[in-house]
């Protein structure tokens, strides 16, 4: 479990948008380590502004360590904003992709549609889907595929967008 | 107009009202020294020892006037070198502009001869630190940089600028900088009305001011608060002079070396206000019994700071000088007589503890001090034992007059720090009150004092020992002295000297009052006097680590 579980009450989801220039991901790992906050998930790109990019972090932390991340964070000469992305009002996603073995493909291609994931990759032995969701979504699809032997495994880490209009 | 990156660097100072800068040359800021050069009937530069010393030296400028203090390194060794000194900065919230200079451009990441990140060495110990590869961009960063060193919560910044961009040419059109406004707060009319009625509400406040107040230059405000809200006052180490020691509201400095009756102060308040402190573990001791019957008012321009390491009950955010108008301008005259005979009582009772007067020990060595130079030194200390006595024995009244290493603690900051004071203050008696420990990592130091022409009278409480390590071996470690007998072999007379200053040792009270006659009377050159002194004195009161605040320490045997 490397990601978001809306269960449980101390995970938060932070949006940074952070200056796009070197540094500024060690400035806030960094950050995050010295000072003994938790990082579960971060990820990382450009903006529509090629000089912002948005940086997505899943920690955990109790109420006040949690305010305390974000007046830390906020003090970075490089972070122009930050804000939480709550999982009613936002959409938050995550990239998986699992390389199974390519022995019961039908079982495979039957979960891959009722989760609207792709086959990407296809060999004699191996083969590679691909699924985009909301964390549960991908923890539950990784379970199943527990059962195909998985080879390798890779999520990019939670990322999202608040609903609606907002725009920040 | 067209000019150099390094003509730029020396033009933008100029800008920001820099007058002196304390640095160290070498083969990758070369241009920016022949710049130097050129603008010497302008810019001060003052040739020290080591980095190490330059960097407290900007510090020592920065915390005896206000204004942002500026050194120099070479790349490599020449910017590592300076890493203790920003770390002290960063620590205590002081406003320097840390500048560096890297190998070329093409020759960045490959390992190059005194080839080092700075950049990235310095981000956990700056408010921020930029790399500069092109001359067009070396005005704008340090126009920046200025501002970010000295708005809000102050703190270091550092620059390192390629060789090539101080070697090109950019075109330089001068500006006025920008007005830093501190004066602002952040909350809002309703946590105004929140404190104030906590206020009236208490029957027994307590103020406990920090280095934030020095910061904002809020004393004024601060002692017109104090009045208004009739409470007894202490400060933190950082926070020393921020309000008059004389005063006799004032109960001595808070923490693990405060005074017994701040002690009983924080044990029986019913509201602590805290006003530009950031409750370091130093001052709280143990947090979970920290002022525990009382309900916590934290005033700081950092909200980073609240409920950091102290849960509050109400906060105001803002320059402590903004948001303590503010507050005057709110509140009544109060009274808590009650309290306050209860606090004199106390005064009464637990008065600063002196070990035999007769004695020629450190305690008496720094009252000596203060009866002979008063009020108006500026009296900077190095760290541990001597520190401590300077802060417990010397009454500051001055903001901006007592100068020391509080967060980071940096054994060999005083020299330096002094240089940077004297420099900036020539019209003022400069003390510096270090141990024959701190003596020994910075002497070099006074060289650069020497070469210079500043009177800077370096106190040396020469106890033979690391006193407070030793100290805590012997209460901790079963008298286990390792490593804290010093038995140097060192002539100090003979050191002192053969680094171009006067040189004292004294024994006694007539031989100490003589020697620091004749050092004040020798306006350029500076001095060394050792006092030797009892290796068994011990800092007193005292709260061994994570121990309540509540019950100190107040003798330690010596059997």
């Amino acid at each position: 479990m490397n990601g978001y579980d809306e269960n449980k009450k101390d995970m938060h989801v932070l949006s940074i948008y952070v200056e796009n220039h070197a540094g500024v991901l060690s400035r806030v790992s960094g950050l995050f380590s010295r000072r003994m906050y938790n990082i579960d998930s971060l990820s990382v790109g450009v903006t529509e502004n090629p000089e912002i990019s948005r940086m997505t972090i899943v920690t955990h932390a109790d109420d006040n360590t949690f305010r305390q991340i974000k007046n830390q964070l906020s003090k970075l000469v490089d972070v122009k904003h930050l804000c939480e992305l709550e999982p009613d009002s936002a959409v938050l996603r995550e990239h998986v992709l699992v390389k199974i073995n390519a022995k019961d493909t039908t079982k495979v291609i039957e979960i891959c549609d009722i989760f609207r994931a792709n086959v990407v990759d296809y060999s004699k032995t191996l083969m590679t889907v691909e699924l985009t969701g909301g964390p549960s979504k991908i923890d539950a699809f990784i379970d199943l595929m527990e059962d195909f032997e998985i080879q390798g495994l890779v999520r990019t880490g939670l990322t999202g967008l608040k609903r609606g209009s907002a725009t920040t | 107009m067209n000019k150099s990156g390094a003509d730029i660097v020396l033009e933008c100072l100029l800008e920001q009202g820099v007058d002196t800068v304390f640095g160290y040359p070498g083969g990758t800021i070369l241009n920016i020294y022949d710049s130097i050069y050129k603008y010497s009937d302008k810019i001060r530069h003052i040739l020290t020892s080591h980095e190490q010393g330059a960097a407290h030296a900007a510090d020592g400028y920065a915390r005896s006037t206000g204004k942002v203090g500026v050194c120099f390194a070479t790349s490599g060794p020449g910017a590592t070198n300076l890493i203790t000194g920003i770390a002290t900065a960063y620590m205590d919230s002081i406003p320097i502009v840390a500048i560096t200079c890297n190998v070329a451009t093409n020759s960045l990441g490959k390992d190059s001869f005194q080839e080092v990140d700075i950049v990235g060495v310095t981000m956990p110990i700056t408010k921020h630190s930029f790399l500069v590869k092109k001359a067009e961009d070396i005005a704008p960063t340090i126009r920046r940089a200025f501002e970010i060193a000295a708005s809000g919560r102050p703190g270091p910044v550092l620059i390192d600028i390629t060789k090539d961009a101080t070697a090109n040419t950019a075109e330089y059109t001068k500006q006025i900088p920008k007005k830093i406004d501190n004066y602002k707060m952040q909350s809002e009319v309703e946590d105004f009305d929140k404190v104030i009625e906590m206020i009236n509400a208490a029957e027994r406040p307590f103020i406990y001011a920090g280095g934030g107040v020095i910061a904002a230059g809020a004393s004024e405000q601060l002692i017109k608060f104090r009045e208004l809200v009739d409470a007894p006052i202490t400060t933190s180490l950082m926070g020393i002079g921020a309000f008059p020691e004389s005063d006799p509201n004032f109960t001595g400095m808070i923490g693990m070396h405060g005074t017994k009756i701040t002690s009983l102060a924080i044990k029986n308040c019913d509201l602590l206000i805290a006003i530009g402190a950031r409750f370091s573990e130093r001052v709280t001791c143990a947090p979970d019994s920290f002022a525990k019957n009382a309900k916590v008012v934290h005033i700081d321009a950092d909200v980073a700071e609240i409920d950091k390491n102290i849960m509050t009950d109400a906060h105001l955010i803002g320059d402590a000088k903004a948001v303590l108008d503010e507050l005057n301008k709110r509140l009544s005259k109060l009274e808590h007589k009650d309290w306050m005979e209860q606090i004199y009582k106390w005064k009464e009772e637990y008065p600063v503890c002196h070990p035999g007067s007769d004695e020629f020990n450190p305690q008496y060595v720094v009252e000596r001090l203060n009866r002979i130079v008063g009020d108006d030194a500026i009296i900077v200390t190095d760290v541990g034992q001597h520190q401590m006595w300077t802060a417990q024995y010397f009454k500051i009244n001055k903001p901006r007059h007592f100068i020391s290493s509080g967060g980071l603690g940096t054994m060999g900051f005083g020299l330096g720090a002094a240089i940077g004071a004297k420099v900036a203050n020539p019209d003022k008696t400069v003390i510096n009150v270090t141990g024959d420990g701190c003596f020994h990592m910075n002497m070099q130091e006074l060289a650069t004092a020497a070469k210079e022409e500043l009177q800077v009278i370096d106190i040396l409480i020469n106890n033979n020992v690391l006193g407070m390590v030793r100290q805590w071996q012997r209460l901790f470690y079963g008298k286990r002295f390792s490593n804290t007998t010093l038995d140097k072999k060192t002539d100090y007379d003979m050191v002192a000297k053969g680094l171009g200053a006067n040189a004292f040792t004294v024994t006694n009270a007539e031989e100490f009052e003589a020697a620091i006659q004749a050092a004040l009377a020798d306006k350029t050159k500076p001095a060394l006097i050792n006092c030797v002194v009892n290796p068994d004195n011990n800092v007193l009161p005292m709260v061994p680590g994570g121990e309540s605040i509540e019950e100190p320490i107040l003798e330690i045997s010596l059997d």
